[in-house]
């Protein structure tokens, strides 16, 4: 059964349209990567999967659920959404826990207050994270890789369906990029959810990914088996030679 | 200075020093943290605006304020959503508009315009008892959407987009916080007039953002800043005989710096990133 359906999707930015017509089937359980250069519309398509981007024209379906404003949020609460580059006030009043706690705001509902069980969950989600140390620290005094970490946290609380993390590794360095990048696995590989992992990195696509997209100017040039990738198709979507590929199976 | 106590309009002056201090700093809260204190701005001058035009068209002041401040905050909150103008410009075109407008109102008003000019400085000893139990009635919302929507108004509060990603209805919440935040302006109006108020919803949430990383800790040394600020320039009104709208901001500038020079934030800026 597929997770998400999309159907000749077409989104735009006032003139800018940012995906032409692509059409594209998630099956339950893939770990996907999305790979492309910067403005291909790999963001987008996260946007448009989880209902905050502004579709033009076509379909996405969620768990068979047409992502309208009326499913919006119901369909929400099953997505876990890490965005990419989340700036935060390092004064912020919020600490790390009540971060992480925010991950089950959506399925507790409104006018509840988190029970018992939602405190375990949390819990356990900071433990598997790394980041229980951490949980009285202002989250704006984190560093960047601890703060991937703790987003993490969140949607390992909020027990997605379906998670969507959005360049997880930019900006961060090669020991946290490591680290995040085992997270994911370690994430994927004890609750076999569905996961869209976008990058524009290739080496940083964790060993679980199977399957890959390539996108260029707001379309999809190919799509298939991570083993099938080669240089040629690189080349083709990069316009740049990039090497011997270097994703360990 | 007890036997004050004995006139009502004394007891009304404390009352809404009370409760339109809390007020202003619980909303100022929501205001700053959202990053749109030009809504702020927007809706106080609004308010102001409304009440010159109720005294000129004879109908109720502060009822033509409250619907001035939340027809701004229809106004200008989807422009900060979209943000597709710059809030700086939008804020200034509202801003001269809407003085342009009480003005003008001023202007039009036949005969003494003492009244009218209440509104710009406040004077917070002729509140009137309906006034003040609107007030009351107001601030309780506030508390109660406050403590039912806690942690849906804190992911809002935190970001927007990641408040909507994980299901929470951010837009009706953001659109509860300007309505509340509009009717509390207006109807805190009265304590330091039209052209103050915007430093009643800035000041203390300022200092109380300085002091804590806690939420819940922000928003009670919010609202008890206000009150501070209210109650004492009440205070040194009635001793040294000044008006009471600009001793209230003076007090609550006051707070702020001594809150920036105790402020353990104040080394974090300088050490993180």
């Amino acid at each position: 059964m597929n997770a998400v359906e999309i159907r000749n999707l077409t989104v735009s930015y006032r003139e800018n349209v940012a995906l032409k017509g692509i059409s594209l089937n998630i099956e339950e359980g893939t770990f996907l990567s999305v790979i492309g250069p910067n403005g291909a519309g790999k963001t987008t398509l996260l946007t448009a999967i989880n209902g905050l981007g502004r579709i033009l024209s076509g379909t996405v379906k969620v768990f068979g659920m047409d992502m309208t404003p009326r499913n919006a949020v119901r369909i929400r609460k099953r997505i876990g959404y890490v965005p990419q580059n989340l700036s935060i006030d390092p004064r912020f009043p919020i600490t790390v826990e009540e971060v992480v706690k925010l991950g089950r705001f959506g399925k507790v509902g409104l006018f509840r207050r988190l029970t018992k069980e939602d405190n375990d969950i949390v819990q356990h989600a900071m433990e598997l994270t790394g980041v229980l140390e951490l949980s009285d620290r202002p989250i704006g005094h984190l560093s960047g890789g601890e703060q991937q970490k703790v987003s993490l946290a969140r949607v390992v609380a909020q027990q997605p369906e379906l998670m969507l993390l959005d360049e997880p590794t930019s900006n961060l360095d090669p020991k946290a990029q490591e680290e995040i990048v085992g997270l994911i696995d370690k994430i994927y590989n004890e609750n076999h959810i569905t996961v869209v992992f976008v990058t524009h990195i290739l080496t940083h696509i964790p060993r679980s990914c199977r399957q890959v997209v390539l996108m260029k100017h707001g379309t999809i040039l190919w799509a298939g088996d991570i083993q099938q990738l080669d240089d040629k198709l690189l080349y083709e979507l990069y316009d740049h030679p990039m090497g011997p590929l270097t994703i360990k199976r | 200075m007890f036997e004050l106590l004995q006139y009502e309009f004394m007891r009304n002056a404390i009352l809404a020093s009370i409760f339109a201090g809390a007020g202003c700093g619980v909303i100022g809260v929501w205001i700053m943290l959202l990053g749109i204190p030009f809504i702020g701005v927007a809706m106080s001058h609004a308010a102001f605006a409304g009440a010159i035009f109720g005294l000129l068209l004879g109908m109720n002041p502060l009822t033509m304020a409250i619907i001035f401040s939340l027809a701004a905050a229809g106004l200008v909150g989807p422009m900060a959503e979209r943000a597709e103008i710059d809030p700086n410009i939008s804020l200034g075109i509202i801003f001269s508009i809407l003085l342009g407008i009480a003005f003008l109102g001023m202007g039009l008003l036949k005969g003494p315009k003492t009244e009218a000019l209440n509104f710009i400085w406040g004077n917070i000893l002729l509140l009137s008892r309906s006034d003040l139990i609107f007030l009351i009635i107001v601030v309780g919302i506030n508390l109660l959407f406050l403590g039912v929507m806690f942690k849906e108004i804190e992911a809002t509060l935190f970001n927007r987009e990641l408040a909507r990603a994980v299901g929470i209805p951010d837009r009706p919440i953001f659109y509860v916080m300007l309505l509340l935040a509009g009717m509390t302006v207006a109807l805190s109006l009265n304590t330091v007039g039209g052209l103050l108020i915007f430093s009643l919803i800035v000041n203390p949430p300022s200092a109380a953002y300085q002091l804590t990383y806690s939420l819940r800790t922000m928003y009670m040394l919010s609202a008890a800043f206000g009150v501070a600020s209210c109650l004492l320039g009440l205070l040194f009104s009635y001793l040294f005989n000044v008006p009471s709208g600009a001793v209230i901001i003076i007090v609550s500038s006051i707070i702020f710096g001594l809150a920036l020079m105790l402020s353990p934030k104040r080394r974090v800026k300088r050490t993180v990133g």
